[in-house]
């Protein structure tokens, strides 16, 4: 076990984990960050998505001990009162059925935006292609992330 | 005006909580409660019935019996019962509740039935709520209930008004008349208009809504390594390693058995850690030998057995007999057969399966994802030897059900380890075990045989097969009645592999094969698919052959014709291809064309137009939400849903193996609904059945031939 010295959501936390623990699973079970979600543990499913200094990147694919000096951004964190223009456009759109894939669609959404803020239909198409939604919301997605790139 | 007798007792509950402050709610403001309201803080709660709470500034509490696994019950129910209250849906929190018998009926999510079900009494507590508003009002202005009128959360007499708040503490004396009258479904406000998810401010900004996030002061968290293949159990343990990991607590042996079945499967070990990750470790850690209990079966065996049995038909598999297939087949002008193929499939909830329990001496507590919270109420009472008053189970919000949380195993696992280490326990499901300790979707295969004369199908055999799958097939829905020579034989195979329900059970690959049967006998016939069906309706509908049929052919055709304007049939513009399909199931009425395009020389769904008879539409958003998301799942598991079994092993254990439809490959899907004044029917599964059978025939307008096996992305669709 080792402490590690974390910036997420913009506040330092300390942490003691084992080195190889992936992020995801401090994020959850140490800090009490639940919105990150595991949905398989090998990168596949894009529900632990999160942000690394405004990147989308897979938190279980993370071990805590590679964060360094990294900001990290959850769920929890992408805005004060969930108005970041994603969250809205999810509102507006209605967009979860189960919802629990839906936190990593907003997170991969957001850094699409953040890249590049006015995405064409099929970029939007290729940014969400590797989040899964088992509903199958995928109409309602990329019209919420169009209409945020509109805002 | 409808009358309906109020069943709900109140008085008693009313009056003992009204004594004791009314405060037996707190409210607190998870659901969709405005924030921008400026209004008092409730300080008294004062209940109606098991469904409502009201405050006295106003706010009602609803109760949500059912479990919510994203098909919005958790909304629209709530919508139900405000709507015959009257209330202003601004004002209204909305709880989840808890298991509780006594208060609610069928508190499950399954077979797209919550809302058709719930229906009437939902509407009951609302409507009777209203009605002690009323009453409670004409006894403060000392006049004539039937002079006042309720909207919005206030009884209004002329100019003067009370709201439901001020007159909630004043109606405990009130006494619940026998019957009151439900609106007309023309007059509905609240119902019909689209509300958005109670839940969603939580959900877009990450609150632990769902089961998995549930979290308990010194609760541990366990994983459990169950027999790797079917057919086997645990010898040897080896957990040396696994202690040796970081945060392990404890490594237990232990037994869950419910059924003589589940005893061939032996132990199953349990890995204690301080945190989840420790828990995975742990679990990779365990040093194992399995030994042989049973055959280990493999798919190969399996398809053999499937062929074997559609080459029967006896007594014992008959399951419909009209008019004398046999002659009409040798009197035909043509005779028509194929056959269809369908793999297992696991349901791949996006949360895996968990569950929380605290077993001890005083309790049993629980508290997670399940649809059928009152079977593992029984199971785990009788499993423990404890008394079913001693059990609470509470519901979370789920990440998907599809069927996988009707059945309770891990529930009871979760229990019986709370019981073995005394401890508040979280079990967690990786998704390798979730993937691999599944109760699949059985495999089955169908084989149609039809004949024809003077362009009329005048006989029709469908034999249905399935691994450990009970009744394949619905044999009084479509074409029965159409057709005058009609037969339906089902075979069930023995298997150790265990099978259950998957979204849209049975018809969720009967209907992908029979649609496919369809389109290709009119192409053999020389008639249009659609005209085919119709004619086979118009029949079923008019002069219906056989004793009696379980659908009506009217609500069929209307759906079809709104589909084939809808989606332009018979008008596909170059480069689209279309394919038709409509199907009965839920109680709902469904039909559907997708296009197809073709990219990279491979065809590609692009979109799919999709016509619902369901009734009155609670909540139209949602609805076209479901809709959506049913077909996508349908066209998705068609195209690439592939499962198998080598030596009882399942071939596919996490997304990196199994295929499910992403982004790119989801097309558009255009909903329409039958204006409807009908009582709503389900809405949760009935679009997934036809996706699949429009989406077979659509590939083989575009590519001239026909897949007949699922995964069609595992056949050769390339433009012949």
């Amino acid at each position: 076990m080792a402490n590690y010295t974390l910036i997420i959501n913009g506040k330092q936390k300390t942490v003691e984990a084992d080195p190889d623990t992936p992020m995801l699973w401090v994020l959850r079970d140490a800090l009490d960050l639940k919105g990150t979600k595991y949905g398989c543990g090998i990168g596949q499913c894009g529900a632990c998505t999160i942000h690394m200094n405004d990147n989308a990147v897979r938190s279980c694919q993370i071990p805590v001990s590679a964060i360094g000096e990294s900001a990290v951004t959850t769920i929890e964190g992408l805005s004060e009162n969930g108005d970041h223009p994603v969250q809205v456009a999810w509102k507006k759109h209605d967009v979860p059925q189960c919802a629990y894939c839906q936190a990593g669609q907003i997170m991969n959404a957001a850094a699409l935006l953040k890249r590049n803020p006015s995405p064409s239909t099929e970029e939007i198409a290729d940014a969400t292609h590797g989040n899964i939604c088992r509903c199958g919301t995928y109409n309602k997605i990329k019209a919420a992330v169009a209409d945020a790139a509109a805002q | 005006m409808t009358l309906i007798k109020t069943k709900v007792d109140r008085r008693s509950f009313l009056k003992t909580s009204a004594l004791a402050g009314g405060g037996l709610m707190i409210g607190f403001a998870w659901g969709c409660s405005p924030a921008e309201t400026v209004r008092p803080p409730a300080s008294e709660w004062f209940d109606i019935n098991a469904f409502l709470t009201i405050a006295d500034n106003g706010e009602i509490t609803i109760m949500s019996p059912n479990p919510e696994i994203g098909q919005n019950v958790k909304t629209s129910m709530p919508m139900i019962v405000a709507e015959e209250l009257d209330a202003n849906w601004e004002d209204v929190i909305v709880k989840q509740a808890p298991l509780d018998t006594k208060n609610f009926q069928r508190q499950v999510a399954g077979g797209s039935q919550s809302i058709r079900q719930g229906w009437q009494s939902l509407r009951m507590a609302g409507a009777t709520a209203r009605h002690l508003m009323l009453l409670t009002a004409a006894k403060e202005w000392g006049i004539d209930a039937a002079s006042l009128k309720t909207e919005n959360g206030y009884v209004l007499n002329g100019s003067k008004k009370l709201s439901y708040g001020e007159l909630a503490g004043k109606a405990a004396n009130i006494e619940v008349p026998e019957e009151v009258p439900l609106k007309d479904p023309k007059d509905f406000k609240i119902i019909g208009n689209s509300k958005k998810n109670v839940d969603l401010e939580g959900i877009v900004t990450g609150e632990p809504l769902f089961g998995i996030d549930f979290q308990r002061e010194g609760m541990v968290y366990a994983t459990v390594l169950r027999p790797q293949a079917f057919g086997t159990r645990l010898k040897t343990l080896d957990d040396s390693e696994a202690r040796k990991v970081n945060g392990v607590i404890d490594v237990v042996k232990f037994t869950d058995h419910t059924s003589e079945a589940d005893k061939a499967r032996g132990e199953k070990v349990a890995v204690i850690a301080t945190n989840t990750w420790a828990a995975i470790k742990g679990q990779k850690a365990l040093k194992v030998t399995w030994e042989d209990s049973q055959k280990r079966e493999s798919t190969p065996e399996h398809i053999a057995k499937l062929d074997a049995a559609l080459q029967k038909a006896d007594s014992k598999s008959l399951r419909r007999h009209d008019g004398n297939v046999s002659k009409a087949f040798a009197e035909a002008d043509g005779v028509f057969e194929k056959s269809y193929e369908a793999p297992f499939l696991p349901h791949n909830t996006l949360e895996p399966m968990n569950f929380f329990a605290d077993v001890t001496d005083d309790k049993v507590e629980l508290m997670g994802p399940i649809q059928t919270p009152q079977w593992s109420l029984g199971t785990i009472a009788q499993l423990l030897g404890r008394d079913e008053s001693e059990i609470h189970i509470g519901m979370t919000r789920m990440g998907g059900g599809f069927g996988r949380r009707l059945y309770g195993d891990f529930v009871v696992e979760a229990a019986a380890i709370s019981d073995k280490i005394r401890k508040p326990v979280k079990l967690q499901y990786t998704r390798e075990d979730d993937m691999t300790a599944g109760i699949y979707r059985p495999s089955s295969k169908y084989r149609f045989q039809a004949a024809y004369k003077n362009g009329k199908v005048t006989g029709y055999h469908l034999t249905g097969a399935g691994i450990r799958m009970g009744g394949t097939t619905r044999e009084n829905w479509f074409p029965a009645g159409g057709i005058e020579n009609y037969r339906v034989d089902s075979h069930n195979i023995d298997s150790n592999i265990t099978t259950g329900a998957w979204r849209a059970p049975v018809t969720n690959f009967l209907a992908v094969a029979e649609q496919s049967f369809f389109d290709e006998l009119a192409e053999e016939m020389g008639i249009d698919a659609i005209q085919l069906r119709l004619d086979i309706l118009e029949q079923a509908k008019n002069s219906p052959f056989g004793e009696s049929i379980d659908y009506e052919p009217e609500k069929m055709i209307g759906v079809i014709k709104l589909a084939a304007e809808k989606g332009n049939w018979g008008k596909a513009p170059n480069g689209v291809s279309k394919g038709f399909s409509s199907y009965y199931s839920h109680n709902t009425y469904v039909a559907e064309v997708v296009d197809v395009v073709t990219e990279n020389g491979q065809p590609k769904v692009s979109n799919i137009t999709v016509a619902v008879d369901c009734g009155i539409v609670v909540n139209p958003d949602a609805a076209i939400n479901q809709v959506q998301g049913g077909a996508v799942d349908g066209i998705g598991h068609a195209m690439y849903g592939d499962f198998s079994f080598q030596n009882g092993t399942p071939q596919a254990n996490n997304f990196d193996k199994f295929r499910l439809i992403r982004s790119k490959e989801a097309p558009t899907v255009d909903v329409h609904f039958v204006e409807s004044l009908n009582s709503p029917t389900g809405l949760g599964e009935p679009s997934l059945p036809p996706a699949g059978g429009a989406l077979a025939n659509a590939i083989a307008a575009a590519t001239g031939r026909r897949v007949y096996k699922i995964p069609f992305s595992k056949q050769d669709l390339a433009l012949g």
